[in-house]
């Protein structure tokens, strides 16, 4: 049966791994290539970068980064940050990505979506979403907002009939990132993660807010989610991406545990 | 040297970076001149199977990959390409190739996992090889090995042709062939330590078949 993955993401700020708290006060960690090698040989069943100065900077450094990846490891990785156009797109699908994610690009122009997935098939778009909880109202009725510009901007966009017009324009795969539990290894927002996972027949990906193999367990199971990001609980050594499967295998979960 | 397909459709450069890993030469090419001359073509491919028939019938790369059956060159198809050497796809009612016996069809939405939910279409990620017969293409890897898919459409082909199947809320055929014309739904150049063994498999066969001639 398909296994649930465990995905590293990588943030990268000018060519180097960094990672921040609910999206603020990032330090540089690292070289990005050498961890995603690192977590390739480690076990990890995907790998996600995402350029969290692309939406400010130039994009030339992170393509470098994406093609040296890409001579290196031989399982799928996903690319996102600042990506807009078709040629956004292309560009990180020719430096060697399998898929790209659109995040803030989406929101504002959902038909890229539409336009990514007949140009490059819906399997190569992952729509990122940055999600906030906010009071349930008429116009909220999840009770979660979709946020942008790495979580600066509120939308007034319902997250969960976001994710379902997500599905209809062609997203291949969503990932769901709770921006109140980002960074906080207090666990993933499993509600949300559930709500949308319900909602949708695409694969759902929780983000945001790992910090011990049970917040993975309980993403993968009460939160229906196919794939569990972890960014903090690798990125600082607490844990091997080879101990979190363990984990996740022994409490009976299908993962992939040879490689 | 192996050829890769060039047509318009995916993922030729991943496939590249594999066999560059390996050592393996390889060019992406649509020169009916350099096919001919290389050991092995692989025929790759992602998207959706009307668009790829079309611009393999435009290329005239259709052509290519018959004479190339027909000089019973060793043939590997990847994904797109597994599919689209069979007779038909129901993606966009499309008449394929027809080099090979069989049929794709769409998962079926009522189709559920083992855990009584029903299945997400695409099916994306890692899953276990059910082995049906032994094939050189398997050689060194470990049967618990993994590989990776992301597909919509699966294929049924001939037992006597199935070399492994999978299973996502229905057991179908993902790994087929015999002598050489072979094809897998899942991507061995994103599949780790047990996709480059069976590309490097594939290239131990296309260097034997190459002497044997």
């Amino acid at each position: 049966m398909l296994s649930k993955r465990i995905i590293p993401c990588l943030d990268v700020r000018n060519g180097k791994l960094t990672k921040g708290i609910k999206f603020e006060g990032n330090v540089d960690i690292g070289d990005p290539v050498a961890s995603a090698k690192r977590y390739y040989e480690d076990g990890a069943d995907e790998i996600v970068f995402y350029d969290i100065t692309a939406s400010h900077e130039g994009r030339a450094p992170f393509l470098d980064v994406v093609e040296r990846v890409a001579a290196q490891i031989f399982i799928p990785f996903c690319v996102g940050g600042g990506i807009n156009t078709l040629d956004d797109m292309r560009a990180a699908l020719n430096a060697g990505a399998e898929k790209i994610s659109v995040n803030s690009g989406a929101v504002k122009n959902p038909d890229i979506i539409s336009q990514g997935a007949t140009a490059f098939g819906s399997q190569a778009v992952v729509v990122g979403m940055d999600v906030r909880k906010t009071p349930v109202s008429a116009k909220m009725p999840s009770g979660y907002e979709i946020v942008i510009h790495g979580g600066r901007k509120g939308m007034d966009m319902d997250a969960v009939a976001w994710a379902v017009r997500c599905q209809e324009l062609g997203a291949g795969e969503l990932c769901v990132n709770s921006i109140d539990a980002d960074g906080t290894k207090d666990g993933y927002e499993l509600h949300l993660t559930r709500m949308i996972s319900d909602a949708v027949r695409i694969p759902v990906i929780a983000s945001g807010g790992a910090g011990t193999p049970e917040h993975m367990y309980d993403a993968l199971t009460q939160g229906g989610a196919s794939a569990a990001l972890i960014a903090s609980i690798v990125h600082y050594g607490e844990y091997t991406i080879r101990e979190l499967k363990e984990y996740l295998h022994g409490r009976g979960l299908p993962i992939r545990m040879s490689w | 040297m192996l050829a890769i397909l060039e047509y318009k459709a995916g993922n030729q450069t991943s496939v590249r970076r594999a066999l560059n890993a390996l050592g393996i030469a390889s060019a992406v090419t649509a020169d009916p001149v350099l096919i001919r001359q290389a050991k092995g073509l692989i025929f790759p491919g992602v998207g959706a199977a009307g668009q790829a028939m079309r611009n393999l019938r435009e290329s005239g790369m259709d052509h290519v990959l018959r004479e190339t059956v027909a000089a019973r060159k060793p043939l590997l198809g990847i994904c797109l390409g597994c599919q689209i050497l069979l007779d038909s796809s129901d993606e966009n009612t499309t008449r394929t190739l027809g080099l090979v016996t069989g049929r794709c069809r769409r998962f079926e939405s009522e189709l559920r996992e083992q855990d009584g939910r029903p299945i997400r279409i695409p099916h994306m990620g890692w899953n276990s090889l059910r082995r049906k017969q032994p094939s050189p293409l398997l050689h060194g890897i470990p049967r618990d090995a993994q590989v990776y898919f992301v597909h919509s459409y699966y294929v049924e082909c001939p037992p006597e042709l199935t070399i492994a199947t999978s299973v996502y809320g229905r057991e179908f055929c993902t790994l087929y062939g015999r002598d050489g014309l072979w094809a897998c739904q899942f991507h061995p150049e994103k599949s780790g330590a047990p996709g480059l063994r069976l590309l490097k498999n594939f290239y131990a066969y296309c260097t034997e078949h190459t002497h044997a001639e």
